[in-house]
């Protein structure tokens, strides 16, 4: 079956738009070509500096006829009513034809509508299609033509079964030429199919595809790297962003001169990446960063790359001067005599300046220390001087280093060595990829950093809404949580009940990340009042693992026909049953039974819970299974005598309170 | 560097060079304009031409003055009075990169031994109510050049759409003769660029941080706004209104300098100026040499 090739070439799209680009035109042609009925095999689109591209596989030449029927009026109905169908179906009466159903004869029309011929219909979605592409920032560029698009458009090659599909959009008419490289090739390149427009543009010294690229890239810094007995700092999103801007992609390898080697790695690597995209190296035996750095070219020069190094270098060269200067003249103040600047920084409108902020995380710091057992003095310290940093040249040029840099002006200062480490961890953990501080006093900071955020931010109306979170505090309540679980810390958290509710709905969230059923953790919250997360989180993690068992699937279908039955009963009755057990009532050897299980299990489940022994209260509940189900089998809960009917629910009940004491199974799905 | 060709071998070459070039592709050479500004989009050859439908094509150099830049002569590449070279396009050519590219050419910068690459930069201007979609260019790794695609001025959509071609004249000089403190530049083969410009440097850096009398400064400000405001009512006189527009901002640039602006009044001053650009773009259209109906709607651009 013939394919569809369509080319959009441009001037260079912005690096990180051009796969969002490709993904949303393939979804608009998936849409655009459905919508009109169409089937196709496959369907792949290519995003780069030029160009986007998209191959459709397998699209049938013809489109599918439609045939269509439509129930009208009444043969009786008002004229109106016929004349309007008639309109509507676009035929006349002679053309309608008569079907008698049981409300009496109606007008039925039948529509047939001859598919047309697919590059007829190309020729119209594809400008449709276009118009819709949702560029994140576009522009006009043709007197007249309010189209847009994201930089000019030159040219558009479109062919179906190799012959030119002709429209226009924005002024350009398709054909079937396209160019290839900037500076690599020359004059026009013609393809009128997939694998002979990525050939010839191959030739032409483009890349199509962006993963391709990628490989190209990373592939290349490996060897040229390797040449030197070096290897690359892995950078996913430096890679993807450097793959956007090069249609032909080519390493090479430059010189960091020596005097900016004693110059801290982060600095030179931020440096390097942020202002010249460039890839730092190191030395796989020691780690250390390597006075070498890659480059990616979109050139492959006549001299091998010489001047392309020499002028990098030298581009590099002043960057590093800045840098270095910088990091110089920082270190001729001390943290602790920056702190006092912090007050011509302002932190927020509503929350006071920087120094403000920090005389707060001081004292919550000292105070969190003491409860969880971390050197006050130090912790009290590390707060002090943790936002000092923010006055240093080196974080004003590059933010991102804000409290790297701090632990390195606390290490020249001669601070303590936890003191520096907090100074530099108590941002953490910054990103799912990023761990949480561990070592007491940075986890003080930490988590003082956090709370006072997310205090004052809440106290001052700044909370999150579904459409932005300025202030990161879903980052900061979710660091929260993560330093707590993972250093398994016991810390009641205390704060208006908003706040509560806010830390309440990211712990879902996490939990709901680690793959724990969100009824699960429902049930387990419904409880109420859990401020000690650690061990919300074990009871949790216990029930999921009971409810996989076969006891705890059976347990639950046990429980939710009680609770069923309870459920209509106490509707019937007008009142709750509480498990008021009259011994005597119970007739049939499961009745006892189960009477004498629960007495067992809630005997047990409350002592193991009280040791927040989660799998022992599950094992109690194990043990239920049984006669639960020996229960049902055995007897009618409904039974003639009104007293046994209501002892035998006061034992359901008993069931009931006997499990919610573990959590609330009526929330549990299954 | 050794690819140098004998063109552009000094500051001045440089100059000349661009200034035949753009000359041979039809472009007015204009003078620079004869007040102070932040950079050469100030120049009314820009700002106002960039409106209208007439068609328009200039090239010029602008001496560009950024207070807070200063340096006292004493950073390698900063300083608060540079130069640039701007070319204004419109209608933008169809082959306006090419146009560019021939420019770098003959600047005697061999394109088969560099790697030019025109990377995502989008240009705002807030005091002049400005924004435009383009890059900056990159050559090995250096920018070089400012390239734009206007589509709003002083509020107003441009159409049609102006191509805006900016080069820093200092670091792209820097750049082809391979130098690494501005001050060392050939301006010609007599004269050092620090020889011309360093005491200039060193003094306006102090006058732009300490010794400009603030309320001096503040008085400009209000009387420039003042007379911007009389020229657009009754008979409007919107070139010499736009002269005063740009008074406005560089003494509000200078006050920024002085460290007497607070973040809060920053916004403020910045819709001050803007406003008299604005009113100052409108009553340019209405003129005969401007005069033009917009066929857009005013839109944000993006």
């Amino acid at each position: 079956m013939p394919d569809l090739l369509l080319e959009l070439f441009s001037e260079e799209i912005p690096a990180r738009m051009q796969a969002g680009a490709a993904r949303d035109l393939e979804r608009l042609m998936v849409g655009a070509l459905t919508d009109r009925g169409y089937l196709f095999e496959g369907i792949k689109t290519f995003g780069g500096p030029r160009r986007l591209t998209l191959a459709v596989a397998g699209l049938p030449a013809q489109q599918k006829d439609v045939r269509e029927e439509l129930k009208g009026p009444k043969v009786d109905a008002p004229p109106a009513a016929i004349e309007g169908f008639l309109k509507k179906t676009g035929l006349t009466r002679e053309q309608l034809k008569v079907e008698t159903t049981p409300k009496g004869d109606v007008y039925m029309a039948v529509i047939e509508r001859k598919g047309r011929e697919t590059p007829l219909v190309l020729a119209e979605i594809i400008p449709e299609v276009m118009a819709k592409l949702p560029w994140p920032k576009s522009m006009r560029w043709k007197p007249g033509i309010a189209v847009r698009w994201v930089r000019p458009l030159h040219s558009i090659l479109a062919t179906f079964d190799g012959e030119l599909v002709p429209f226009s959009f924005a002024g350009v008419s398709s054909g079937t030429h396209t160019r290839g490289h900037r500076f690599l090739s020359e004059g026009k390149v013609e393809a009128k199919r997939f694998e002979d427009y990525e050939q010839k543009l191959r030739a032409a010294y483009v890349i199509l595809d962006a993963e391709e690229r990628a490989a190209i890239v990373f592939e290349g810094i490996k060897q040229a790297a390797f040449i030197h007995g070096l290897e690359m700092i892995p950078d996913e999103g430096l890679l993807a962003e450097v793959s956007g801007l090069a249609e032909y992609p080519t390493v090479y390898i430059g010189a960091i001169q020596d005097e900016f080697m004693d110059v801290p790695a982060e600095i030179l690597q931020t440096s390097m990446r942020t202002h010249q995209k460039y890839f730092s190296l190191r030395d796989p035996k020691t780690g250390k960063m390597a006075n070498r750095f890659a480059l990616v070219a979109n050139m492959v020069a006549s001299d091998g790359g010489k001047e392309i190094v020499a002028g990098n270098e030298r581009v590099l060269r002043a960057r590093l001067s800045d840098a270095k200067f910088f990091w110089d003249e920082d270190r001729k103040h001390t943290l602790e005599s920056r702190v006092e600047k912090l007050k011509g920084i302002v932190f927020h409108a509503k929350l006071g300046t920087q120094f403000e902020r920090v005389e707060r995380i001081e004292k919550l710091a000292g105070e969190i220390a003491a409860k969880i057992g971390a050197d006050v003095t130090k912790a009290r310290r590390a707060a002090r001087l943790a936002k000092a940093d923010l006055t240093t040249g080196v974080v004003g040029e590059f933010p991102e280093l804000q409290g790297v840099m701090g632990r390195y002006y606390a290490l020249h200062d001669k601070e303590d060595a936890a003191v520096a480490d907090a100074a530099r961890d108590h941002y953490k953990p910054v990103g799912p990829s990023d761990a949480a501080p561990s070592d007491k006093v940075a986890i003080a900071v930490a988590l003082a950093d956090k709370l006072d955020a997310l205090t004052g931010f809440f106290a001052a109306g700044e909370r999150p809404t579904g459409s932005g979170d300025p202030f990161a505090l879903r980052r900061a309540a979710l660091g929260v949580i993560r330093i707590l679980l993972e250093n398994k810390l016991r810390f009641s958290l205390t704060g208006s009940s908003d706040l509560l509710a806010f830390f309440a709905d990211r712990l879902k969230v996490a939990l709901k990340e680690k793959g724990i059923r969100h009824d699960l953790i429902d049930a387990v919250f419904s409880l109420g009042n859990e401020d000690d997360l650690v061990r919300l989180v074990a009871r949790v993690e216990a029930l999921q693992a009971f409810l996989k068992t076969d006891d705890g699937k059976t347990l639950l279908a046990g429980y939710k026909r009680a609770a069923n039955i309870l459920k209509a009963e106490e509707k019937k009755d007008g009142i709750t049953y509480i498990s008021e057990v009259d011994e005597s009532l119970l007739p049939e050897p499961a009745d006892k039974a189960l009477h004498a299980a629960l007495a067992k299990a809630i005997g047990a489940i409350g002592p193991a819970l009280d040791k927040e022994d989660f799998a022992a209260a599950m094992q109690q509940m194990a043990a239920l299974r049984v006669p639960v189900d020996a229960f049902f089998e055995a007897v009618k809960v409904n039974a003639d005598d009104p007293k046994i009917r209501a002892n035998r629910l006061h034992l359901l009940a008993g069931l009931r309170a006997a499990l919610h004491r573990v959590a609330d199974f009526s929330k549990i799905e299954g | 560097m050794a690819n140098v060709q004998p063109k552009a071998k000094t500051f001045q070459d440089l100059i000349l060079t661009l200034q035949n070039y753009w000359a041979a592709q039809g472009c007015l050479i204009l003078q620079p304009y004869d007040d102070q500004m932040g950079a050469g989009t100030f120049h009314p050859a820009t700002t106002l031409r960039a409106l209208g439908p007439r068609p328009w094509k200039a090239a010029f150099v602008q001496p560009s003055r950024r207070p807070s830049d200063g340096r006292y002569g004493e950073n390698p590449n900063r300083l608060q009075h540079y130069y640039q070279y701007q070319v204004i396009l419109k209608p933008a050519p169809e082959n306006v990169q090419e146009l560019y590219l021939g420019s770098i050419k003959a600047l005697g910068l061999d394109l088969s031994l560099h790697d030019i690459r025109f990377v995502e930069d989008d240009w705002e201007s807030p005091t002049l109510g400005a924004a435009g979609l383009g890059w900056e260019v990159w050559c090995d790794g250096m920018e070089i050049t400012q390239f734009t695609y206007f589509q709003q001025v002083g509020g107003i959509e441009c159409d049609p759409v102006a191509a805006e071609i900016t080069y820093g004249l200092e670091r792209l000089a820097m750049y082809v003769q391979n130098v690494e403190f501005v001050y060392d530049l050939a301006f010609n083969d007599t004269f050092r660029y620090g020889e011309v410009f360093h005491q200039n440097e060193v003094e306006f850096s102090a006058y732009n941080f300490e010794r400009a009398d603030t309320d001096i400064l503040f008085q400009h400000f209000k009387d420039a706004e003042k007379q911007c405001r009389e020229l657009l009512t009754g008979k409007k006189l919107p070139l010499p209104a736009y002269d005063q527009c740009i008074k406005a901002s560089h003494a509000f640039n200078l006050l920024d300098a002085r460290g007497v602006i607070s973040v809060t009044e920053r916004a403020a001053y910045i819709g001050r100026v803007r406003a008299l650009a604005q009113a100052c773009c409108e009553a340019w259209l209405e003129t005969p040499m401007g005069a033009y109906k917009p066929r857009f709607p005013s839109k944000e651009v993006g």
